[in-house]
C-alpha cells in the first residue's frame, strides 16, 4: 500500500497546500499573531516544511528542532488551544483538496505527535 | 559516473546522492536545514550543466532561469559545475554618459559599462563612488535593447551619495557597478498572464523596466502599473507614462498621490495607495505581481495581494533599501 505520503500526491499536494493553510492560519484570530511575520517567504518556507512533515514526507526535524524553533512563542503564550487551531486548519485545508477523512485523521495524528516538543514540555 | 565540479575540484556523485550529500560526505562546508527541499537553506548555482527539474520545485520562476536549485534534493543526471548564489564578483567600471533631472528630487543616470553586462531589467546593483561608498540601484534600462544601464535616484537631503551625484558627478566621470541582483524581473513563458506592478517613489525604476520588458516581449495580458507617490511632482514620469498607456491598450497607467494639490492631471487618484490597488484589483488570483518601493507599504501590499487569491510565489519585490 502507499504510504501517506504518496496518496497526499507528495510535494505537489504540500505545494497545493501551503498557500491555502498560510492563507487561513494568517486569516485566524486564534494564531494568526504567531505567523504574521515580516518575511512572508521565509515563513511560507517553513510552513512546506511542516506540512511535508505531518504529510509523512522525507524530512530531517528533530525534537530538539521542534523545541529550539518553538521557545520564543512559548514564551510569547503558544499552548495547546493554539496547536488544536492549528490541527483544525490542517484539515480544513485537506478537506479543500478532497482529501479523505481517514487520511486528515493521519496527518492529524502525526501533527500531534510534536505537541509536546512545539510545546516546550 | 556523474561528475560534481565546485570551487575549482571535481567529485564524484554516488548513485542515488545529492549534490549536498556528495559536497559534505567531502568535507566541503554548504549550508543546510531541512534537507528535504523546504527550507532552502542549501540554494546553489549551477553555471554548468542543468539540474533535474525536482531540484527546482518550489523556486521562483527568475530562480529556475538563473540555474538556482536546492543541493539536499538535487540528484544530478548530468554532470554539473556549482557554486554557492552570492560569490562576490568583481566590480565593473562604467562612465557616465547622461545626468537629467525628471523631477525636483529625482534625477536619472546613465551610464555606459567598459564590458557587456548580463541583466534584467528590474534587478539592482550596487553603484560604487569609491571602495568606501556604494548604494543599491535598481535597473529602469533594458538589455540588449539600451547601450547604457539607467537608475533612477532620488535625492535624499544631506545624503553622501546622492549628494555626491548632485553636485559633483559629471558627464565622462567614472564610477562602478556591482553585478546586478534580485528577482524582481519579467519572465517570458506567461505572456498572457496579467501583471501588477506597484511603486512608490523612485520604486518605479525597476517596475518601468519590467513593463517595458514586458512590452517588448510582447505580453499580451494586462499590464497595470501603479506608481504612488505623496504628490503630484513626485510622479516624475507621469506624461511619459500616460503617453505610454495611450499607445498600448493592455498598459493602464494608475498615478497615485496621497495627497491631491491644485493643477494635478485629471487622471491622478488621490488616497492610500494599497486602498487603490485593492479596489481596482480586487481578485489578482493567477496575477504576476511586482512590489517596489517603501518596505511598509510593499509588506502590507504583499499579505492583501495573497490573501486576495495570489500565489506567494507569483509576488515579488525589492523593498527600497533607504541609507
Amino acid at each position: 500500500m502507499a504510504s501517506l505520503y504518496e496518496r497526499l500526491g507528495g510535494e505537489a499536494a504540500v505545494d497545493a497546500a501551503v498557500d491555502i493553510f498560510y492563507r487561513k492560519v494568517l486569516t485566524d484570530d486564534r494564531v494568526s499573531d504567531y505567523f504574521d511575520d515580516v518575511d512572508m517567504e521565509a515563513q511560507a518556507a517553513k510552513q512546506k516544511g511542516f506540512l511535508t512533515m505531518v504529510f509523512g514526507g522525507p524530512n530531517n526535524y528533530t525534537g530538539k528542532d521542534m523545541r529550539e524553533g518553538h521557545k520564543h512563542l512559548v514564551e510569547r503564550g503558544l499552548n495547546d488551544s493554539h496547536v488544536d487551531a492549528i490541527v483544525e486548519l490542517l484539515g480544513a485545508t485537506l478537506k479543500e483538496l478532497g482529501v479523505g477523512d481517514a487520511d486528515i485523521q493521519e496527518v492529524a495524528n502525526l501533527a500531534n505527535s510534536v505537541r509536546d516538543d512545539v510545546l516546550n514540555k | 559516473m556523474t561528475q560534481l565540479k565546485y570551487n575549482d575540484t571535481l567529485f564524484t556523485v554516488s548513485k542515488g546522492a545529492s549534490v549536498l550529500e556528495t559536497l559534505l560526505e567531502h568535507g566541503q562546508e554548504i549550508p543546510n536545514s531541512c534537507r528535504a527541499g523546504a527550507c532552502h537553506t542549501c540554494l546553489m548555482q549551477a553555471t554548468n550543466g542543468k539540474v533535474p527539474d525536482t531540484a527546482q520545485n518550489g523556486l521562483k520562476d527568475s530562480h529556475k532561469v538563473k540555474g538556482f536549485f536546492l543541493a539536499c534534493v538535487c540528484k544530478p543526471d548530468e554532470d554539473l559545475e556549482v557554486c554557492l548564489p552570492d560569490v562576490e564578483k568583481l566590480k565593473i567600471s562604467a562612465t557616465v554618459s547622461q545626468i537629467t533631472k525628471l523631477s525636483e528630487d529625482v534625477i536619472e543616470l546613465k551610464v555606459k559599462p567598459s564590458e557587456p553586462i548580463d541583466y534584467y531589467a528590474g534587478q539592482f546593483v550596487t553603484l560604487w563612488r569609491d571602495d568606501a561608498l556604494g548604494r543599491n540601484y535598481s535597473l529602469a534600462s533594458l538589455p540588449h535593447t539600451d547601450e547604457d544601464l539607467t537608475f533612477h535616484i532620488r535625492l535624499i537631503k544631506d545624503g553622501q551619495f546622492t549628494g555626491w551625484v548632485l553636485n559633483e558627478l559629471k558627464v565622462g566621470d567614472k564610477l562602478s557597478v556591482q553585478e546586478p541582483v534580485g528577482d524582481c524581473f519579467y519572465t517570458q513563458g506567461n505572456a498572457e498572464q496579467n501583471l501588477l506592478l506597484v511603486g512608490t517613489g523612485t520604486g518605479l525604476a525597476p517596475l518601468f523596466g519590467i513593463m517595458n520588458d514586458a512590452i517588448r516581449s510582447g505580453h499580451t495580458g494586462d499590464i497595470h502599473l501603479f506608481h504612488g507617490g505623496l504628490s503630484s511632482p513626485g510622479l516624475y514620469l507621469h506624461d511619459m507614462l500616460t503617453t505610454l498607456a495611450k499607445q498600448h491598450p493592455n498598459l493602464y497607467y494608475h498615478p497615485c498621490v496621497l495627497k491631491a494639490d491644485e493643477n494635478m492631471a485629471d487622471n491622478i487618484i488621490e488616497g492610500d495607495l494599497c486602498q487603490i490597488v485593492s479596489q481596482k484589483i480586487d481578485k489578482p488570483v493567477n496575477w504576476k505581481s511586482y512590489l517596489c518601493g517603501d518596505p511598509e507599504i510593499v509588506k502590507k501590499l504583499r499579505k492583501k495581494i495573497f490573501m486576495a487569491g495570489s500565489k506567494m510565489t507569483d509576488i515579488y519585490s525589492d523593498p527600497f533599501v533607504y541609507t
